[in-house]
C-alpha cells in the first residue's frame, strides 16, 4: 500500500505557486518574508480554495507525475481537477459500463452503498446516544429506525425504491444529527440545506463533503475506474456518479463526525463563518484553515478495516474501497462491501 | 527515513557560487530548509539513493563537504527548537 503522502492546501488570496526545480516554491501576495519552497516529492495532490495562480510548468510537472491539482471554490464546493492521462485497465472500465447496464449487477451494488452508509449513520448515532443526556432515548429511537432501513436498503427492488429508503434514512438522520450538537456551542443544525448553505453546520458540512469527495474521486482515477459511471447515482454529463456513490458510506463516519467534533469542542465556533450578499454562509479564512488541519489529522488515523482485517488509516480507506470495487466488478469478488464502522 | 543534511560548499569562485545554488535546489526538491546550509528531508530508500547520486555529480570533492545523518523516526518531530526556529510540518497538513 502506498504511503500516505501529504497534500497541500492553499487558500491565501493572490498567492501564486512556480515550480523550481523538484520543488514547488509559494509566492504569497504581500511578496515579503523567506523564501518558501516545498519538495514535490512529498505531495500527492494540490488544492487550490479560492482563485489561486498556478504557473504552467508547475502544472505539467503535475500532469507528468500523475499528481491531482484540484480546485475547489473558498466555500469548498468542488470545481475541477487535472489529471494525468487516465491509467488503469480498459478492462476494467468495460466491466464498469458492463455492470452499469445490467440491473442484475447494477442493482446489489447500489444497495450495498446505501446500506454502508446507513449502517455508519446508524453507528454516528448510537455513539451521540452514548454520550447524550435527555435526548437519549430519541436518538435510540432514530438508531432503530435506521435500522429498519437497513433492511428496506437490503430488500430494495429497485433502484427508485433505493433511492425512497435512503431519502427517508437521511431525513431522520440529519434530525438526529441536530440532536448531537451541543446547545453551548453557539451553533444549531435547522436540516441539511445545500447550493448554498445558509448556516454555519451546513457550511462546514458542505465544505467537508467537498473534501471526501475530491478523495474519493481521486481514488477511483488512481485504480482505473471510471469515476463518472456510477450505480446509485445515475449518470449525467459532468457528475461524478461512482465517486458519489462511493463517498456514501465516507459522508456520515468521516466528515460528519469530524464536523461534529470540531463543534462541540468548540474548535469551530460561530465566529469562524461568514455570511455572503444573498444569504450563502461559508468558513472564514481562518476557520478553513482550523478544519483544513483537523482534516489532514483525521486522515492519518487508522482504524482496523473489517475486510482487510488490519488497520488503515482514513486517507487511504477511499483508496481500498475503489479497490475493492474494481474486484467485484471483475467478478473477483462476489459483491461490493462497503467500509463500516 | 528521516535525513538531516548539512552542507558546506566553497563560494571562493564563480563555479564555487553555482555548486551551493545546486545543492541549495537540489535539496528544496527533497526537503524542506531549516537553517541556511540544513535540511530536513524526508524520503523512500530509493529517493535517497537519487539524492545522493545527485550531489555527488554536484560537489568538488576537493572543497565541499556534505554531512548526511540518518534519524530515528520522529526526530524532526521531537526536535529541540529555540529562538527563530519552528518545527516543520512533515507529516501534517501544509495550509497556506
Amino acid at each position: 500500500m502506498t504511503e500516505l503522502l501529504n497534500t497541500l492546501y492553499v487558500q491565501t488570496p493572490g498567492a501564486s505557486l512556480h515550480l523550481d526545480g523538484d520543488a514547488v516554491r509559494i509566492a504569497l501576495p504581500d511578496g515579503g518574508g523567506p523564501r518558501r519552497t516545498l519538495p514535490l516529492l512529498r505531495l500527492e495532490s494540490i488544492v487550490l480554495l479560492g482563485n489561486i495562480s498556478v504557473s504552467a510548468p508547475l502544472l505539467s510537472r503535475c500532469a507528468d507525475d500523475g499528481r491531482a491539482v484540484v480546485w475547489m471554490s473558498r466555500g469548498g464546493r468542488f470545481r475541477c481537477r487535472l489529471d494525468g492521462p487516465t491509467r488503469g485497465n480498459v478492462l476494467l472500465r468495460h466491466a464498469q459500463h458492463l455492470a452499469h447496464a445490467d440491473p442484475v449487477v447494477r442493482l446489489p451494488i447500489a444497495r450495498a452503498c446505501v446500506a454502508g452508509k446507513i449502517q455508519n449513520c446508524r453507528q454516528v448515532v448510537l455513539k451521540g446516544a452514548r454520550d447524550a443526556g435527555d435526548t437519549k432515548d430519541a436518538l435510540r429511537g432514530i438508531a432503530a429506525d435506521l435500522e429498519d432501513s437497513l433492511a428496506a436498503a437490503g430488500a430494495a427492488e429497485d433502484l427508485d425504491v433505493l433511492m425512497g429508503v435512503e431519502g427517508a434514512a437521511a431525513r431522520s438522520y440529519f434530525e438526529a444529527l441536530a440532536m448531537m450538537i451541543r446547545k453551548d456551542s453557539g451553533l444549531s443544525f435547522p436540516g441539511r440545506i445545500k447550493r448554498p448553505p445558509t448556516d454555519g453546520v451546513n457550511a462546514l458540512l458542505s465544505f467537508l463533503y467537498g473534501l471526501v469527495r475530491s478523495s474519493v474521486h481521486g481514488a477511483c482515477e488512481q485504480v482505473g475506474l471510471d469515476p463518472y459511471v456510477g450505480f446509485l447515482h445515475g449518470i449525467r454529463p459532468g457528475k461524478p456518479a461512482l465517486a458519489l456513490d462511493l463517498m456514501e458510506e465516507f459522508r456520515p463516519a468521516i466528515a460528519d463526525r469530524l464536523a461534529l467534533t470540531l463543534i462541540n469542542r468548540r474548535q469551530v465556533s460561530a465566529d469562524d463563518f461568514e455570511q455572503l450578499e444573498g444569504g450563502a454562509v461559508q468558513l472564514t479564512e481562518d476557520g478553513r484553515k482550523t478544519v483544513l488541519t483537523a482534516w489532514q489529522q483525521h486522515r492519518q488515523k487508522e482504524r482496523p478495516h473489517p475486510v482487510l482485517g488490519r488497520r488503515v488509516a482514513h486517507g487511504l480507506v477511499p483508496f481500498v474501497q475503489s479497490r475493492l470495487m474494481a474486484r467485484t466488478l471483475r467478478e473477483e469478488l462476489p459483491g461490493y462491501l462497503p467500509w463500516t464502522v | 527515513m528521516e535525513l538531516l543534511v548539512t552542507y558546506d560548499v566553497a563560494t571562493t569562485t564563480p563555479e564555487g557560487a553555482q555548486r551551493l545554488r545546486q545543492v541549495a535546489k537540489l535539496c528544496e526538491g527533497y526537503g524542506m530548509r531549516v537553517q541556511k546550509s540544513v535540511f530536513e528531508v524526508v524520503c523512500s530508500d530509493a529517493d535517497w539513493v537519487r539524492l545522493n547520486n545527485a550531489f555527488q555529480r554536484i560537489i568538488d570533492d576537493e572543497d565541499d563537504s556534505i554531512r548526511v545523518y540518518r534519524m530515528d523516526r520522529g526526530s524532526f518531530k521531537s526536535v529541540t527548537i529555540l529562538g527563530r526556529a519552528r518545527r516543520l510540518p512533515h507529516d501534517d497538513a501544509l495550509v497556506l
